[in-house]
């Protein structure tokens, strides 16, 4: 056994003078913005020289779509490809008809993932056609399925190299950063005038949100490999071709599992967004359902969203599983049962296809099987709105008075190169150097974008709503980490609340909070808090038992125990959370726009609604990516440890 | 060894074969299949902007082009903006409800000369300020601009910093209300609610529970059959007030819906092409079939069906006869 690491707590305990010069800066800062409050603001200028130069690049791309080479070649191959490929999986999964498709899935789920999971999938897409969803659903499916497959083909080979050259790996990674975090609003409008609109540039938009899960995952399996069995393999003589096939490959096939399963989720989270482009499926309807504010209609769609996540995230994780256990046991024991299996499943799934293809009732789903669960939601939220309404009301305006104004107040009146110099020395304190640099980088950028004011209202908003998920996410994952029974209800809970559309809820939210800034950070705090729980719990039961057992035996109570040794044990885990809290809160800023947040936001709506906005839009995207590299940089080095730090860990 | 060269060549040559095929380039023109021919059968591609008013005109003519015309009818759910640049791509044929956008018409119309005006659609817009009705029954005065301020603390909320609170909706639409409230001296502010949606969820709450809220919206829109809206009188719209739009304070002017199509369509869109320069509704047709769709909750083919059956001698004029 491994000697237990201790935690060095060091790194924030203070000599005097250090406490002295502390004070001091805080009040020099203070005076500062005292006396130059209001000046050097940087007010919000619609008319920015960025802008414009932007809305010129828009106007180089409208003219030159049929004749530059650029287009020719290269745009408009990749648009025909994924439109043959979606017409192609549409055409096949529409034409088998409900029945053929739900077998098939059901054989496919059996031979992969074991007979639980066949249930669900079966159970699930049941449900689409009970849900009166059949055709969007199969769509939606068919779209997705043509996103990730394009992103496997594309990201996987990327990831085999990023795994490999650890150069390439360093090169690509802001990239995929930048593809991540940028919202997908702010490329919407590109995106519709390079590859046009429907289903290809659907797929496309979906597939550059998609692939960095695909790239980055696949890098790590492929690195995973243990250094031993390469070597082993390349002392017996193996070409590098022979090394990738025979060797890493099948050793990181979990984990290429784990990426197949990471770029369906992502690729579902697009679905109501490419809606907007005309993207065939489920978004179309939670668009027309918001246009006649009908909620109940809108929760029918998302949970059939809902429903299609959770049956695939499922059957690829067991598929995976069972993947690990077969490599371990050897192949030897049941090979007879499986091909048995399999040849029964493909009987099955071939006679209900032929049921599919032939037969009305096989192709159409029957409509005396139909439930629709918009009535219900509709009365429910009727109650919560006109009931709820003073307290939620009340809620709102004390912590926008108290929390949110202030803050606002202070960021915006500020002059900018103040808050540059406090950012550049938090991110000095706290993470060294290079971060710090980086820090005073990205807000200098945002300044140079002509979005100083609306990048500060914006930061506000989101580091109110970090906050917030933060410390909701802290007490809510301790409490599941202590309670295993409370963590079991509390699943399915969160499955939803990551994969539910957040149109969904976004009328309710406005209802209650009105249009305003607190709804955005609401819509955040319900959309970011699930991943925050579930790493705090991963990483509060991730302490040794023997520590606790140790602690316990020298007397500690369960607040100590908490406080003094699981959290900081966990700051890994505490510190991965912090940053997911982030980057999903940042996620939603748009979609705060949408209900009144402004600023960022609703620059980025106003580009994708308005030709004339093209370019403030563009550069409200940029500006909220450069707003997520500034926090991720400030918050990395929380963990006790500087760059300086980390690499002496590293050589020693 | 031998199996892996062979594979690899034959890899190679599929890959040169398709590079060969990919050679002659392609242009994004989506070719023949559009209402070229003037006979039954061809296809329109209509875009659908996403407001119910829109759903409502897109619905009956889509009824009619299928069910009287035989033609094939695909419906593209997309934002004006997007819809526009669909005439320069071909992937659009007809905008059946368009609200003002003078520079969109000035940019497709005539410097690229890829869209064609196709008359008006007989609605009539009416963008304003409205408040709900329980206001005006409270405050009679308050419909009158001159007397906003004196209620100004009425409409005030968190977002508003002191002042009262002026709603926005959907960046689509274009708006004078910065400019107007600045230059009418009115102490308010205007929050951007950001998406229409939330507009109309803001002013049904605000009608059933007796809420302050002052906001932009207009007509023909469903929501006034479920609750009722006054607007407010700024001062009269007068020709040319609105060119500088920083200088706006007057209110804004009725706005003639018209249709718009791309000038393929126009030029080989045979009967479809005349139906559609033919229609011409009311905005109480308008609102029927709104209604119908988010109040009765019927689907939009449902709601055209009823409207068609009641109203034939409204639509048997739009037929072409020859």
């Amino acid at each position: 056994m491994t000697a237990v690491p201790v935690p060095v707590g060091r790194r924030f305990a203070w000599s005097s003078w250090q406490r002295v010069a502390a004070v001091a800066a805080v009040l020099g800062v203070a005076v500062v913005y005292v006396a130059f409050r209001g000046q050097y603001a940087l007010p919000h200028d619609d008319d920015a020289g960025v802008f414009r130069a932007l809305n010129a690049v828009r106007d180089w791309v409208d003219d030159n779509r049929n004749s530059s080479p650029v287009f020719l070649f290269f745009v408009n191959q990749i648009r025909l490809g994924a439109g043959t490929l979606f017409d192609t999986l549409q055409a096949v999964l529409q034409g088998m008809g409900w029945l053929g498709v739900t077998a098939a899935v059901g054989a496919l789920a059996l031979v992969l993932a074991g007979w639980r999971t066949a249930l669900l999938a079966v159970a699930g897409f049941l449900a689409f056609g009970i849900l009166g969803l059949w055709e969007e659903s199969i769509d939606t499916l068919a779209l997705t399925l043509t996103a990730v497959l394009l992103s496997l083909a594309i990201g996987v080979p990327l990831g085999i190299l990023a795994g490999r050259s650890a150069r390439f790996g360093r090169l690509i990674s802001p990239v995929l950063d930048v593809m991540q975090i940028m919202p997908t609003f702010a490329y919407l409008a590109p995106m519709a005038l390079i590859f046009l609109i429907g289903a290809p540039a659907a797929a496309i938009a979906t597939l550059i949100f998609a692939i960095p899960p695909a790239i980055r995952i696949t890098a790590l399996g492929i690195r995973g490999v243990p250094n031993a069995s390469v070597e082993a393999a390349t002392s017996m003589g193996s070409t590098r071709w022979q090394l990738l096939r025979k060797v890493q490959l099948p050793m990181a096939r979990r984990t290429i599992v784990l990426a197949v399963n990471q770029t369906i989720m992502m690729a579902l989270a697009m679905v109501v967004i490419t809606a907007l482009i005309d993207a065939p499926g489920l978004g179309e309807n939670i668009i027309q359902a918001l246009e006649r504010v009908n909620v109940g209609n809108a929760f029918d769609a998302g949970l059939a969203i809902v429903i299609m996540a959770i049956v695939l995230d499922r059957v690829t994780v067991r598929a995976s599983e069972r993947v690990e256990t077969r490599n371990r046991a050897g192949r030897s024991s049941s090979a007879a049962r499986r091909r048995a299996l399999l040849l029964g499943a493909a009987a099955v799934a071939g006679l209900a296809i032929a049921a599919g293809l032939a037969t009305p009732q096989g192709r159409d789903f029957p409509e005396a099987w139909s439930f629709s669960f918009a009535q219900p939601v509709n009365t429910v939220v009727e109650w919560v709105e006109t009931n709820l309404f003073a307290l939620t009301d009340a809620v709102k305006n004390f912590l926008t008075a108290w929390l949110l104004n202030p803050l606002q107040e202070v960021l915006t009146t500020a002059p900018w190169w103040l808050v540059v110099v406090v950012a550049f020395g938090l991110g000095l304190r706290v993470s060294g150097l290079g971060p710090a640099l980086t820090v005073a980088g990205c807000l200098v950028a945002v300044a140079g974008l002509g979005l100083w004011q609306h990048g500060m209202e914006t930061l506000t908003t989101v580091l109110v709503a970090a906050v917030l998920t933060l410390a909701g996410g802290i007490v809510l994952g301790v409490v599941a980490a202590r309670s295993p029974r409370y963590a079991a209800i509390q699943r399915p809970f969160l499955d939803a609340a990551q994969t539910m559309p957040s149109f969904v809820y976004l009328l309710p939210a406005v209802a209650l909070f009105g249009a305003t800034r607190f709804t955005a950070i609401v819509a955040s705090v319900i959309y970011a808090v699930p991943p925050v729980i579930r790493l705090v719990e991963d990483g509060i039961r991730g302490v040794p038992p023997t520590v606790v057992e140790a602690a316990t035996a020298a007397g500690s109570t369960k607040t100590q125990l908490l406080w003094k040794v699981q959290l900081p044990m966990a700051r890994r885990g505490l510190l991965l959370a912090a940053n997911q809290g982030i980057v999903m809160v940042l996620a939603m800023v748009v979609v705060g726009g949408l209900v009144g947040a402004g600023a960022l936001g609703y620059d980025v709506v106003a580009g994708f609604a308005q030709r004339e906005d093209f370019g403030k839009g563009l550069a409200a995207g940029v500006a909220i990516v450069l707003l997520g590299v500034m926090l991720d940089r400030i918050t990395q080095g929380a963990g006790g440890r500087s760059a300086a730090e980390q690499a002496a860990r590293h050589a020693g | 060894m031998k199996g892996s060269t062979r594979a690899r060549l034959v890899a190679g040559m599929a890959v040169l074969g398709l590079l060969l095929a990919a050679c002659s380039g392609a242009k994004t023109e989506t070719g023949s299949g559009s209402a070229g021919s003037g006979s039954q059968g061809g296809t329109v591609k209509m875009a659908i902007n996403p407001w119910v008013g829109y759903e409502a005109n897109a619905a009956v003519v889509d009824y009619l082009l299928e069910n009287e015309l035989g033609y094939k009818v695909e419906n593209k759910n997309l934002k004006e903006e997007v819809a526009w640049q669909g005439f320069e791509t071909g992937e659009v044929d007809v905008i059946i409800e368009n609200w003002g956008h003078e520079d969109l018409k000035k940019t497709y119309i005539q410097d690229k000369k890829v869209a064609v005006e196709v008359g008006p659609t007989g609605n009539d817009g009416i963008i304003g300020w409205y408040v709900p009705a329980w206001m005006t029954e409270q405050y009679p005065d308050i419909t009158k601009w001159q007397n906003l301020n004196k209620y100004a603390d009425l409409f005030k909320t968190s977002e508003s910093g002191g002042k009262g609170q002026f709603l926005a909706g959907d960046p689509s639409f274009v708006t004078n209300d910065a400019a107007l409230i600045e230059n009418l001296k009115l102490n308010f502010k205007v929050v951007y609610s950001g998406s229409e949606a939330a507009i109309i969820k803001a002013a049904l709450q605000a009608g059933q529970q007796r809420k302050p809220l002052l906001f932009y919206f207009y007509e023909p829109q469903w929501a006034h059959a479920q609750a009722k809206f006054v607007r407010i009188e700024l001062p009269a719209y007068t020709t040319g007030c609105d060119a500088d739009p920083k200088k706006v304070a007057c209110d804004y002017p009725p706005y003639v819906l018209d249709k718009i199509a791309s000038k393929k369509f126009a030029d080989t869109g045979g009967k479809a092409y005349t139906l559609i320069k033919n229609f011409k509704w009311a905005n109480a047709d308008q609102n029927e079939v709104s209604n119908a769709m988010t109040n009765d909750k019927l689907s939009a083919e449902q709601a055209a069906k009823k409207w068609v059956d009641a109203h034939k001698d409204v639509w048997q004029a739009w037929i072409p006869t020859s």
